[in-house]
């Protein structure tokens, strides 16, 4: 399979908020979206590390999006969903707030992220697309997951 | 790609079994049996392994094994006569075979210089050696010799009938460290019981009163008898390995008396504890004096000795299927759902408390069984016999005699022990590193040897063997055994214990397993490579096995390995800290206790120590090792779990309850995150959330207490 990130031509990208802003990624690593799962806290985990949670028996861990560029914990809300996504051979759940809808838009069309940017925004983030209500940030999956994974002792 | 892939996986996998077989065939030339057959089995199993190597370009393999099957051509057809010289040269070509196939599998290369000398001693057989024995070196007579060893065991049958029958009475009361060693008085008289007819009495004058039992300091002890052919030594020698650590007496009886202790007046009481109750009929049961007499064939033998029976031999192999790995993994996680599932839905019944309806329990009863029946069926697919590794062993012992210029011997007992599959693989390092370490550092040199009366030949003796639930591995050598003075002089040289130190001998025993301890002198070639027995033990450790040594001077030492059967389950003790529900391994955990408020003492601003027995001990809050915040509990009475740990000795662990002991299926958590500090697994319980396996070394070591603050500032590095 080749990977999502770097093939060309149209692509689709599933658009949710986090933090309050609005981020994409690409819809070939989404595998499903759940609602609130239990999750079981980790000790001594960083803060946008929620926990592992169950999902058909597998330990996946979940991560709180907006903490993870540094926008603060997400507020406890019913609406909030877990997103699964499968980079690789790794299965991984994102906390956001509500998914909002689905874009198909040429891959041309992604523009680099203005070199302005600096923290965790610089390297979690691959491009960005204007949409009607403004601008979403399209995540680079491999990117984040890297950095959230515990470092080996 | 993929194809080719698993075609030459597939080459490999039969590689392997040929080569299994290989060390079979030798085994039974060896021990003296001659059938032309089994000069066949090995030249079709060498030509099949230079075939398949063929199709896949593997020159070295395939000129080596060509060479070899040259020579073993001239052996089937009589052209060449199978000397011991000869039986030692196939021998080592079939263990350079392995080599080869190895660094084939691992796309290695291998040492040319030790391929060529390998081919020149083929070479040099079939130059020599044609001439040799024109007439038949297999005499059709010596075949018999193939079935004869069933009737052996008949001789036992009667030890009273032997004229040279002699009665010992064996006292043999045992201190605490010979079940901290790992032994079983119930082995040890079950070898007894091997040697002839016994009878034993259990001495229950020594047990505590009810009241206050005082659960470290064991209360049996045995008075034996036994009559036995074997002679004093023999019965000395079931004992070698304990002794030291059980008060023992063996004294010959010259007038036989066959009479039955008296009855004990506990024995009600006591004899369904005792734990080696092979009694056949339930009514013996009830008797305190213990009547092992049955003749050795009839006796319920120990796993090693019924292990070690060849089942292959005279019977027709069965027939097996290869399956892909993945499957089976596949069925395996399906099968741990279906545990999960089911016990969700026995909770859900349970929860609804459906009262006088027989048929919904019936239903979920027999559900259950089913479940478990299934996840043992599959649990059998993965488990292997631990034959193929102990016959790579039996080549680790070839090499590293070679290596040291010592001579040495290898028996294999229980190789038809099953472990699952990825334990077998990952015992193969660990077990490696100590069959080396025990020809290198254990036996002594062939000159030292017959300086202490000794065989110049060592044995190293290699058994596997069920144990209630765990699998346990022994290596055995007859060598010098420990030196103790030189082990501790190093230790207090490393600074590993201080000056002065009063350790026992199975402290001074143990300290060879620490990290940055190296006995030999001069690094040698073979086990001083910068890895010690440490890594033996954290192996062993990481899959959940303990290993314990014994060693008595100018007698020898012994590797105890003791493992779970399986990785895929665990026994656990479900607890609560902080409100969070995790689960403890029943292995780590002593005892749970709740103290008396004079119990616990405090120590400077935030350690507390509990007392116990007339120890300290520390008492570690979990909630606050692990960062949680503490729940709310209405009880203030402390609930305490004694674990017994590498890092700190024992540690009472603070929690807010304890729920129950269950059986859990492990999930990993690195394949999808990471290894967690103090975590070592996780599993789902009956309501679908997961909780934590802790591991209790992680946590109580002295660099998990500072975690708090370097996970803060790993948070920091990382924005």
């Amino acid at each position: 399979m080749q990977d999502p990130a770097t093939s060309l031509g149209e692509i689709e990208l599933v658009v949710f908020c986090s933090g309050g802003q609005s981020f994409s990624l690409d819809i070939r690593y989404v595998r499903e979206i759940r609602g609130q799962s239990a999750i079981t806290q980790l000790p001594h985990a960083p803060e946008e590390v929620l926990g592992v949670m169950n999902l058909r028996g597998a330990v996946i861990p979940v991560f709180d999006l907006s903490s993870c560029f540094g926008l603060g914990p997400t507020a406890a809300d019913p609406r909030n969903v877990i997103m699964i996504a499968m980079n690789g051979a790794r299965m991984i759940g994102l906390l956001v707030q509500a998914v909002s809808e689905i874009v198909s838009i040429q891959h041309s069309s992604i523009q680099d992220a203005p070199a302005m940017l600096g923290g965790p925004a610089q390297s979690h983030i691959s491009g960005l697309i204007p949409l009607a209500d403004g601008m979403s940030r399209v995540i680079d999956l491999p990117a984040l997951i890297q950095r959230r994974l515990p470092v080996p002792a | 790609m993929a194809g080719q892939d698993s075609f030459r996986n597939l080459f490999f996998e039969e590689a392997e079994d040929l080569l299994g077989t290989l060390a079979d065939d030798i085994a039974r030339l060896k021990s003296g049996e001659r059938d032309e057959e089994i000069v066949h089995s090995i030249f079709r199993a060498v030509h099949s392994i230079k075939g398949s190597a063929g199709a896949f370009a593997l020159k070295h393999l395939v000129s080596f094994a060509h060479r070899f099957e040259t020579v073993l051509d001239a052996v089937r057809s009589d052209r060449l006569a199978l000397t011991p010289d000869l039986l030692r040269i196939v021998e080592r070509s079939v263990d350079h075979l392995s080599v080869l196939t190895e660094a084939a599998r691992n796309d290695r290369g291998t040492d040319q210089s030790t391929s060529d000398a390998a081919l020149a001693v083929l070479d040099a057989c079939l130059e020599g050696g044609v001439d040799v024995g024109s007439g038949s070196t297999l005499p059709m007579a010596e075949r018999v010799l193939v079935f004869s060893f069933a009737p052996l065991a008949l001789d036992f049958d009667d030890g009273e009938a032997k004229p040279s029958a002699q009665a010992f009475t064996i006292r043999f009361r045992p201190h605490p460290a010979l079940y901290d060693n790992g032994h079983e008085p119930a082995l040890l008289i079950a070898n007894l019981a091997e040697l002839g007819s016994i009878e034993t009495d259990l001495d229950l004058s020594t047990l505590p009163d009810w009241s206050s039992p005082d659960i470290i300091e064991p209360a049996f002890s045995w008075v034996i008898r036994i009559e036995t052919s074997a002679g004093l030594p023999a019965v000395q020698e079931v004992f070698e390995f304990v002794e030291g650590l059980c008060e023992l007496s063996i004294s010959e009886e010259h007038a036989p008396d066959a009479l039955p202790a008296p009855f004990d007046t506990f024995a009600d009481a006591v004899s369904a504890d005792v734990p080696f109750s092979p009694v056949p009929d339930p009514a013996a049961a009830r008797i305190a004096t213990m009547k092992l007499t049955e003749s050795p064939p009839v006796a319920p033998p120990s796993p090693a000795v019924a292990a070690s029976a060849p089942a292959s031999d005279g019977t027709a192999p069965q027939p097996t299927l290869r399956v892909d790995l993945d499957r089976i993994e596949r069925l395996f996680n399906a099968v741990g759902e279906l545990i999960i599932n089911q016990s969700m839905i026995a909770q859900r019944v349970d929860d609804l408390q459906i009262q006088f309806d027989t048929d919904m329990t019936a239903h979920v009863e027999s559900y259950r069984l089913l479940a478990r029946d299934i996840q043992e069926a599959v649990m059998a697919i993965r488990a292997q016999p631990v034959k193929p590794l102990f016959q790579r062993m039996s080549r680790i012992v070839r090499e590293a005699a070679e290596g040291t210029g010592k001579q040495a011997q290898i028996i294999m007992l229980g190789e038809a022990t099953e472990i699952d599959k990825t334990v077998v693989e990952r015992l193969a390092d660990p077990l490696t590193h100590m069959v080396r370490n025990s020809v290198d550092h254990g036996l002594e040199s062939p000159e030292d040897r017959r300086i202490a009366g000794k065989d110049p030949a060592g044995t190293i003796w290699l058994s596997a063997a069920h144990r209630s639930g765990s699998v346990v591995i022994t290596i055995r050598d007859d060598g010098a055994g420990l030196n103790r003075e030189k082990v501790l002089k190093v230790a207090v040289s490393k600074g590993l214990v201080p000056e002065g130190a009063d350790l026992s001998e199975a402290e001074i025993d143990n300290l060879i397993f620490l990290p940055g301890f190296s006995t030999a002198s001069a690094t040698s070639l073979l086990s001083g490579r910068g890895v010690g027995l440490d890594v033996v033990r954290t192996a062993v450790q990481a899959l959940g096995g303990r290993v314990g040594i014994t060693s008595r001077p100018g007698k020898g030492t012994e590797f105890t390995i003791c493992l779970p059967l399986t990785l895929a389950v665990l026994d656990g003790m479900l607890i609560s800290v902080g409100g969070t529900s995790m689960i403890v391994p029943i292995s780590a955990v002593l005892e749970t206790i709740r103290p008396l408020p004079g119990d616990v003492q405090q120590i400077g601003p935030d350690e507390r120590l509990l007392s116990i027995r007339g120890r300290y001990v520390p008492i570690i809050d979990l909630a606050e090792a692990l960062g949680f915040p503490p729940a709310e509990t209405d009880d203030p009475a402390m609930l305490l779990l004694l674990v017994e740990t590498e890092a700190r000795g024992t540690c009472a662990l603070l929690v807010n309850r304890v729920h129950d002991q269950r059986q859990v299926v492990i999930k990993g958590l690195e394949g999808n995150y990471g290894q967690v500090a103090g975590v070592s697994a996780a599993t789902v319980l009956g309501d679908g959330q997961i909780a934590l396996i802790l591991d209790p070394d992680g946590i109580v070591a002295p660099s998990y207490l500072g975690k708090s603050l370097a996970g803060a500032q790993r948070v920091a590095a990382l924005t």
